[in-house]
């Protein structure tokens, strides 16, 4: 039975329970309905939840864990002389029996050892949907036998519907908890075995990035290389570009908006500036990459510059402008903070306008606006998709604006697109270069929350 | 005192004067600053304007698509020699040979085996499938001839739609003077029109442009994004829920507070990491799977879903709890029956902006494989797929010409879904949102 089948019968199932389970409470008292401890409503959910429940857990559970047990199992059919093969190879052969099973195209000519575990895998499969259904329908029909039985006037049965609500809340609540911790511990888990390999300080200070690592022992030239550094300067310049347009166009529209503009400019110009945020990164960068860095490039043939086809610049200039409505919505948040009285005490003692935003405003909303700053910078450091596609390769140790500059995340991406054996020390690159990532924007954010919280200006 | 006083003039007056003469250079300051504003959002706004002119320029063109109508004869001897109409013979058919010998027909004069190569080259290979779909659908064409539109290849189409010049000097161009010469001759005889381009709306991706369609990423799309909202949103809602109604407040809630915070923080490419590191190493889920990708930006967008559904939840006045658990209600009815209901809207819209979100998301589908060449239209969540955004993002890489087109076009196609997604929001909230 296909998966889904399976869920739409017990969702039916449970629903099923509901209906008999009011029904049942209803039953139970007829014409006493004040007398049930709960309304009939409860004992119908009671009734679903025992029979839905149990089942869903035990066919979540089995989603999760059936490709791994499948694999342990195929795998351990094999005859004896697999079992010494390296772990890449076995991964390969595991894909072969994976698409000889499911009927895809295969290598010419498998062997018959191979034929016999893509049998295994369709036995063991066929095997385990039938036996997930069993279950499950078995753990359904019992669970809902065994509430409607207990259906009568004295069942706290929203009391025990409530409870398991709770437990439901409460283990939501740990979703963010354990994502963090998936997070980290995947990061550090496959950093170490990178560091294993590599030792942290050539990986963290070394000045030559190329992470080629040679297929044969005898070839030449690709002995993979990691030293990071030529990638956070690369990631530093397009931040620093993208700053440059971002802080000064967000801060000014900001101002503007709070300051001068009429109320239905404001009205206007303020959701559509949000438009900017909500642009697709995709978007931004097949932009970057095919309009703004050959007009640059173009433009710099003019005045006699030369101009790498894929600049820092582009890539810095177009990040710049994705975050502007970043920068300008939480500088118009703390602008607007600052409390009327400290304009009104600025213009009584005839300052303009122009003076009171510079010399009184933005100093009391600094704070904020650094806050904001930072989280911007945490942004940029972290964007993916416009430097993928508008920023290049090539790890240049460079602070030119005009040349070629690899960042952080383009690495990561093409580090791991492409073929992927996990023991190369250039797929595990990539999770040490994500730990570097996580910790700097999660340094960054920190320090924006600190910065905001220790400087603000209580002005209630 | 009569000297003080006169000082005191003195004083005012030099105050006075000092003003008068810096007046006017700070009113200048006042509008230059002025200016500079509106300056930054001019420009931004701009900017906004120059990225949708130039994507709906670039892309319009996609949405019609050169075809050239071909006299087609199904021989018998080419499609089912045996006579025995066997679907799995019928399959293997030549079709290639029927618009070949129906261009060859057009042009008799052509002769030589190279010419004739690439006279057939005018016709973009997908014609062999439609035919052959054609004869598939409806076996009595067998014997017959008519007259078929079949898509011209992308050179011809950039060429007609004058993305190709055809001024420029032969060497400098992908077209020959000589298939120029064919394809006026076509279109003179009526034989080659612009038409409705319904491959890009029902076709999955292919490496010929002129057959490239975005119905595979749209279906992929789809799939990513129903498992994300049938996760994020109850997860979300529950989470808020739990933090805003039930939660104590001690370390504990305080550590999963500041963690929500952190993680809406995070670059979106770390969930990727995550997810190849737990889903697919450890899970050992199906790579590409939609299943896979709905995982990943549920993790992603469920800080987005918490973070708003509290706002809602913290927006409605204690009033109605206190009413509620005055009745006689558990707390457990009081959330679900008034304050949930009236917290609603704002939920609904922080999730539909949270799920417009990782509609655009790319960058964690590249970690986790959904950036393989997938043809076909996917059929369920453990199948390979990809997504809008990812196909953008592969036809950009793409070197043909053509596909800058197709690439504007799907990027006008995720902004329309975008926009829609965005003014439900909108809308949503104008129409329920209550002010207390």
């Amino acid at each position: 039975m296909p998966f889904s089948l399976l869920l739409l019968v017990l969702v039916g199932l449970a629903a099923m329970s509901y209906r008999f389970g009011t029904a049942r409470a209803r039953a139970v008292a007829p014409g006493r309905q004040s007398q049930l401890h709960s309304r009939p409503m409860y004992h119908g959910l009671y009734a679903a939840m025992w029979c839905g429940v149990p089942a869903l857990l035990i066919a979540t559970v089995w989603l999760m864990f059936q490709p791994v047990l499948v694999k342990g199992l195929v795998l351990g059919g094999l005859p004896e002389s697999y079992s010494a093969l390296s772990e890449a190879r076995l991964n390969l052969i595991w894909n072969d029996i994976r698409n000889l099973a499911t009927g895809d195209v295969v290598r010419a000519a498998p062997a018959p050892e191979i034929r016999d575990a893509a049998d295994a895998f369709r036995r063991i499969h066929a095997i385990g949907d039938a036996a997930l259904a069993v279950v499950c329908l078995v753990l359904a029909a019992v669970g809902a036998r065994y509430a409607l039985g207990k259906v009568s006037m004295s069942l706290r049965a929203r009391n025990r519907v409530e409870s398991v609500i709770t437990v439901f809340l409460v283990a939501s609540s740990l979703v963010a908890i354990l994502t963090t911790v998936g997070i980290v511990l995947s990061l550090l888990f496959e950093s170490l075995r990178f560091f294993a390999k590599v030792p942290p300080l050539e990986f963290l200070f070394g000045l030559h990035w190329s992470p080629q690592t040679a297929l044969r022992a005898d070839q030449v030239g690709s002995s993979g290389s990691f030293g990071a550094v030529p990638l956070f300067t690369g990631t530093l310049l397009i931040s620093l570009i993208s700053m440059c347009v971002a802080v000064p166009v967000g801060l000014m529209s900001a101002i503007y908006m709070s300051e001068y503009a009429h109320r239905k400019f404001r009205a206007v110009a303020k959701p559509l500036l949000e438009v900017l945020a909500g642009i697709p990164t995709v978007v931004y960068g097949f932009f970057a990459a095919l309009t703004v860095a050959p007009f640059i490039r173009r433009m710099g043939e003019e005045i006699g510059l030369s101009v790498a086809s894929e600049s820092a610049l582009a890539a810095g200039l177009v990040m710049g402008v994705m975050i502007i409505p970043f920068v300008s919505s939480i500088s118009d948040d703390v602008i607007n903070a600052v409390p009327q009285a400290m304009r009104d005490g600025a213009y009584a003692l005839g300052a303009t306008k122009s003076e009171t935003i510079r010399n009184v405003i933005v100093p009391a909303a600094l704070p904020g606006i650094v806050g904001g700053v930072l989280l911007a910078v945490s942004r940029a450091i972290g964007e993916t998709m416009i430097v993928v596609m508008a920023a290049g390769l090539s790890a240049n140790l460079t602070f030119n604006p005009l040349d070629a500059v690899t960042t952080v995340t383009v690495q990561i991406v093409t580090l791991l697109t492409g073929d992927q054996e996990f023991d190369s020390a250039k797929t595990l690159a990539a999770f040490a270069l994500g730990l570097v990532l996580f910790c700097v924007t999660l340094g960054l954010n920190i320090l924006a929350l600190h910065v905001v919280r220790k400087y603000r200006e209580q002005y209630e | 005192m009569s000297e003080m006083t006169a000082s005191a003039v003195t004083g005012g007056q030099r105050t006075r004067e000092l003003v008068a003469a810096g007046i006017g250079r700070r009113y200048r300051a006042e509008k230059r600053f002025r200016a500079f504003g509106l300056i930054a959002i001019v420009s931004a706004l701009a900017f906004m304007a120059l990225l949708f002119a130039n994507i709906i320029g670039k892309g319009y063109g996609a949405f019609v698509q050169t075809e050239i109508r071909l006299p087609i004869s199904y021989e018998v001897a080419v499609v089912d020699p045996d006579g025995t109409r066997d679907p799995e013979a019928m399959l293997r058919a030549n079709y290639g040979k029927l618009y070949r010998d129906g261009i060859q027909s057009l042009f008799p004069e052509v002769d030589s085996r190279q010419e004739r190569r690439v006279l057939n080259s005018l016709i973009s290979s997908g014609a062999t499938f439609e035919i052959r779909d054609a004869v598939m659908a409806n076996p009595s064409l067998i014997g017959k001839s008519g007259e078929v539109w079949v898509p011209a290849s992308d050179d011809v189409d950039m060429l007609v739609k004058g993305k190709i010049d055809r001024h420029l000097p032969e060497t400098a161009r992908r077209v020959t003077d000589r298939e120029i010469a064919w394809i006026d001759a076509l279109e003179a005889q009526g034989r080659l029109e612009t038409r409705f381009n319904w491959r890009f709306f029902t076709q999955g991706d292919s490496r010929e442009p002129e057959l490239a369609g975005i119905w595979g990423a749209v279906v992929g799309s789809f799939l990513t994004m129903a498992v994300t909202l049938a996760l994020s949103f109850p997860l979300g809602v529950a989470t808020a829920v739990y933090l805003e109604e039930f939660a104590p407040k001690n370390r504990w809630t305080d550590i999963i507070e500041v963690n929500i915070n952190n993680l809406a923080a995070i670059p979106s490419i770390v969930f990727g990491l995550l997810g190849l590191a737990v889903f697919l190493q450890f899970f050992g889920l199906p790579r590409s799977a939609p299943l896979v990708g709905g995982l990943v930006l549920t993790l992603m967008t469920l800080p987005t879903i918490i973070i708003a559904a509290r706002v809602s939840l913290k927006s409605v006045p204690p009033s109605i709890r206190e009413a509620a658990l005055g009745l006689g209600a558990s707390k457990m009815q009081m959330v679900t029956n008034d304050v949930l209901p009236l917290a609603m809207p704002g939920i609904l819209t922080g999730t539909i902006i949270g799920m417009g979100r990782a509609l655009g998301e790319t960058a964690p589908l590249l970690m986790i494989g959904m950036v393989a060449f997938i043809v076909d239209i996917p059929g369920g969540f453990r199948e390979p797929a990809t997504v809008l955004p990812v196909q953008i993002y592969i036809w950009a890489d793409s070197a043909e010409r053509a596909f800058v087109e197709r690439t504007s076009a799907a990027i006008m196609v995720l902004l329309f879904f975008l926009i829609a997604m965005n003014a439900t929001a909108v809308f949503l909230r104008s129409k329920f949102e209550r002010r207390w």
